[in-house]
């Protein structure tokens, strides 16, 4: 199972809630999926739209645990404020921490992501921090109090799945003990399944699901790939070699004859 | 007096950020609310004053990655 700062959950499968072509959409895709959490952002409220009220309820109605993010932050100040009112809202000490360095990559920015960590982690919050496969910075994360990791595959919403897999082993090797999760850049379920095969803990999605053809279809997609490079993981995979050797016993071939071996 | 609400100028008679989310209907909704940059607990709202060109932040839960 995988666990997260003491909760155990059974899907490794963690879905954000936005870019839905519905809340309908959204609550079908969330149950396709079996995600127990998915991520939720607080944003500005208009006294007049109250837009942040009916989806809260529709989250409430979905029973599953939230972990609201600080995304759109670009500073250590910023974040840390955002996190207090997510908290506050939310009532959970949970963060997935953002803290951005620029609109075209949307990557994080990584000094301001571990100050913020730092001073979070301090005052009681538990950090998911989004991070990149840098292995100084998952050192100075996890010093600071952070006891789960979300490097990115790739920029976010861009679906270009591993863009750095030797990375991302790097930081699965250097890191046996902490769980990590694939957050961002996931495009298509094979993405996910690879990740799961390096032995990744669990996939954070959303525009993958959110904008395929058919959301619900995808989110059960996704699931069973996720489960699938889980086992694969689980169950050994074997090593790759430069030339063909048969899985047909040799012993007993038709027609062998001694004098063709060389 | 003129504060910042939300990074919208607006005039409010409201003396305090309690004051301030019941003139505008947010009283009793699931909201939070930041003061120049800080976050003010719910708790805290009623003790706080506003003050001319003071930044209010007041967010709601929203669709997110």
């Amino acid at each position: 199972m995988l666990e997260l700062y003491g909760e155990r959950f059974i899907s490794r499968l963690l879905l954000g809630t936005a870019q839905y072509p519905s809340p309908a959409i959204l609550r079908q895709a969330v149950e396709a999926s079996a995600a127990e959490i998915v991520t939720v952002s607080l944003r500005r409220e208009s006294a007049r739209a109250r837009a942040g009220q009916g989806f809260w309820e529709l989250i409430e109605q979905l029973g599953v645990r939230v972990l609201p993010n600080t995304a759109g932050c670009r500073t250590a100040k910023e974040a840390v404020a955002t996190a207090e009112m997510a908290r506050e809202l939310f009532n959970t000490s949970w963060i997935k921490l953002e803290v951005i360095a620029n609109d075209d990559t949307l990557q994080p920015e990584l000094i301001g992501l571990a100050e913020a960590a730092t001073i979070l982690s301090a005052d009681g919050f538990q950090v998911l921090p989004y991070t990149t496969e840098d292995l100084s910075v998952a050192e100075r994360l996890v010093g600071a109090g952070c006891a789960v990791l979300m490097p990115w595959a790739a920029p976010i919403g861009s679906a270009r799945g591993l863009v750095n897999r030797e990375g991302l082993k790097a930081l699965r090797a250097y890191f046996p003990d902490v769980p990590l999760i694939v957050d961002a850049g996931i495009g298509a379920p094979s993405d996910a399944a690879e990740a799961m095969e390096l032995g990744y803990d669990a996939i954070l999605l959303n525009t993958a699901v959110a904008k395929a053809g058919d959301p619900v279809t995808m989110a059960t997609a996704f699931a069973r790939a996720i489960e699938a490079g889980r086992l694969a993981f689980e169950a050994g995979l074997i090593e790759p070699r430069d030339m063909a050797t048969p899985s047909t016993p040799v012993a007993g071939t038709p027609f062998f004859k001694i004098d063709r071996m060389s | 007096m003129q504060i910042l609400l939300n990074g919208e100028p607006i005039a409010t008679d409201a003396r305090t950020l309690h004051e301030l989310c019941l003139k505008l209907g947010l009283g009793e909704a699931k909201v939070a609310t930041a003061l120049n940059g800080s976050f003010v607990a719910a708790t805290k709202r009623a003790a706080t004053e506003l003050a001319p060109a003071d930044e209010v932040e007041i967010v709601a839960p929203r669709q997110g990655g």
